[in-house]
């Protein structure tokens, strides 16, 4: 590239991430998590085993030869169960985030434009969302009966259903943050003379939203949707832990924890080993934000 | 300023109103009701019976009718029986708030105390190793499961050093001011070590911005002290922001709490709600969870006004 070479904003900020010694790391650790997770598929076919198997007579064995983390209290293999369960969680921290993000960002989006009566009204709505303690809250919704809202019996007891239903009520608790984010943002930008000068030719609010608004306020929120990332991850893994969130047999991180109580005192890694990677991977998804933070403000330009 | 509380007053009634009639409906969305288990424990209940007692009982009736009833009856103080404790709500729910409170109380002080000390320290040399250390355990304080850190608390000093009890509130039989507070310290210390993370940053943060304001350089212009700069000058101003970030935090810290009277066996409200949701005390739960939600909202009010109270800027 010639010197004097106008460089994309993009570059810019991957060259400020670069430098961010935290953020580098962190994405490099969830890189190998996310590889970790993924082993599970070569790891079963390889060595034959799958995570729900049990054998009652393997039971807390050693680590061994074709079991590296040794058998749990019901004798699966540990290690393949943490990969498949780090999918789960993994996957439930980004689907809810996505969920949650897009009605922050549409409730955000739609107070901070509109503004006046409307703006007040769903504000409030916020508000009164932030102030809720949350985990209570999200253990009842965890223990609505399915078969009451007219699902299946067959339905509730599946594990897509305990899937799906943590990740829509993580989802439906947790978007305020991204909201009020959303809604500050778009107020400095409404009044921007270009976008008044858009509205002034005609443009309708759909059209403002998409081309004007949105694209401009894209960076603060990314680095909110990392950081949410590892909010759910923790209320997925506290759910699952306490009975109301992903159920067995599927694993996940916080489920496997579930008899963590009695295994603290027989087989004491099998209650570290799920709790260490959820502690991992939370805090390299919160370092990863606040890299990104970094990286996407012109100030921090030296 | 009067208006200003009145309004917020209002709003945190209309919240709590809300709030009353979503968990109520949640509630009722619960796997089972109350004639359920009157059911299983009375095979030979006919279909008619369990009709007219539905008709007795009232669960016939719509859900807002449902809610209209209960919400008559909890307004002139009757909360309902518990199921599980065989006695009146209140009667349940009162101890329990006062373990909660005990916990949480301690605990918030405690880590407080940390942040402010530890956000300051950072705040002084930005960028510095001790800042870098101190920031990296803040994000650890930010990331780690509560229930996670509680059990390996439990692990290393319970288990494997003996040194502290790993549940319960008192052992039987000692009930003297030493064994209590044994059986406090492991709840304490995990629900305090999980806070200090996010207020350490908002302390840094605060501090950081309020040190590079004009009024820090005519303070040491004036040929202040460092130590006085810092302590008086910036201090004070940096605390309006940190103290509304810290009484917002209730919500958290209930949650939180539930967590570690969870792992460590302690009779509060957070254990109390989550026993209850488990064994279908309908009405318990209820109302745990509407007097955690108020309990909150206060706080949350308090806050406001504290801010206002603080900060002369604002009008309200």
């Amino acid at each position: 590239m010639r010197p004097d070479a106008a460089i994309g904003v993009w570059t810019l900020r991957w060259r400020r991430f670069r430098r961010h010694r935290t953020g580098m790391a962190s994405l490099f650790i969830l890189l190998a998590l996310i590889a970790f997770v993924l082993a599970a598929y070569p790891l079963e076919s390889l060595l034959h085993i799958d995570p729900d198997t049990t054998d009652l007579f393997a039971r807390f064995d050693p680590p061994g030869p074709g079991h590296y983390l040794g058998m749990d209290e019901a004798g699966r293999d540990v290690l393949i169960r943490l990969m498949v369960g780090g999918q789960i969680s993994l996957l439930v921290g980004l689907l809810a985030t996505v969920i949650g993000g897009v009605i922050g960002t549409i409730i955000g989006v739609i107070a901070g434009y509109f503004g006046g009566r409307l703006d007040g009204v769903l504000m409030r709505f916020t508000d009164g969302m932030i102030a809720l303690p949350l985990l209570p809250l999200l253990i009842v919704l965890g223990a609505v009966d399915l078969t009451k809202l007219g699902f299946s019996a067959d339905f509730a007891h599946s594990g897509a259903a305990g899937f799906w239903r943590i990740v829509i009520i993580i989802s439906i608790v947790d978007w305020t943050s991204i909201a009020r984010l959303v809604r500050a943002a778009t107020m400095q930008i409404r009044e921007r003379d270009y976008v008044r000068a858009a509205r002034a030719a005609g443009a309708g609010a759909p059209y403002m939203m998409a081309t004007h608004i949105l694209p401009n306020i894209a960076t603060p929120v990314i680095v909110s949707f990392t950081l949410t990332v590892g909010r759910v991850i923790l209320f997925e893994s506290v759910l699952s832990f306490l009975g109301f969130g992903v159920v067995p047999p599927t694993p996940s991180w916080g489920n496997m924890l579930n008899n963590a109580q009695e295994l603290v005192t027989t087989a004491p890694m099998l209650a570290v080993y799920p709790g260490l990677l959820i502690f991992v991977t939370v805090i390299a998804v919160n370092f990863l934000g606040d890299g990104l933070q970094h990286a996407f403000d012109p100030r921090s330009e030296k | 300023m009067t208006k200003f509380i009145l309004r917020r007053c209002l709003q945190a009634l209309l919240v709590l109103f809300v709030m009353s009639f979503v968990i109520y409906a949640l509630i009722g969305l619960m796997p089972g009701d109350p004639l359920d288990l009157m059911i299983q424990s009375n095979p030979g209940a006919t279909p008619e019976v369990v009709a007219r007692l539905r008709a007795i009982y009232g669960l016939d009736q719509p859900l807002y009718l449902r809610y209209l009833h209960w919400l008559w009856d909890a307004l002139r103080g009757d909360l309902g029986f518990s199921r599980t404790h065989s006695q009146p709500v209140l009667e349940v729910l009162i101890p329990a708030l006062w373990t909660t409170c005990k916990l949480m109380l301690i605990s918030f002080v405690l880590s407080v105390i940390l942040a402010m000390v530890l956000g300051i320290v950072a705040a002084l040399k930005p960028g510095g190793w001790i800042d870098g250390l101190i920031s990296l355990g803040a994000f650890a304080g930010i990331s780690v499961p509560v229930f996670w850190l509680a059990l390996m608390m439990i692990l290393v000093f319970a288990v494997r050093l003996h040194w502290l009890p790993a549940s319960g509130i008192a052992n039987v039989g000692d009930g003297s001011l030493l064994d209590h507070t044994r059986h406090l310290i492991m709840p304490v210390v995990t629900l305090a070590l999980a806070n200090t993370g996010g207020f350490t940053r908002f302390v840094r943060a605060s501090m950081i911005e309020t040190l590079r304001m004009d009024h820090i350089r005519t303070a040491r212009a004036k040929g202040n002290g460092e130590g006085r700069v810092v302590l008086v000058h910036a201090l004070r101003n940096a605390l309006i922001p940190v103290v509304t970030v810290m009484a917002l935090s209730f919500g958290t810290l209930f949650s939180g709490a539930l967590l570690t009277e969870t792992m460590f066996a302690q009779p509060g409200m957070g254990k109390m709600i989550y026993d209850s949701i488990l064994s279908n005390d309908f009405n318990l739960a209820l109302s745990g969870l509407l007097f955690a939600t108020l309990v909150t909202l206060v706080s949350n009010l308090f806050a406001d006004i504290a801010y206002g109270w603080l900060d002369p800027r604002i009008s309200l």
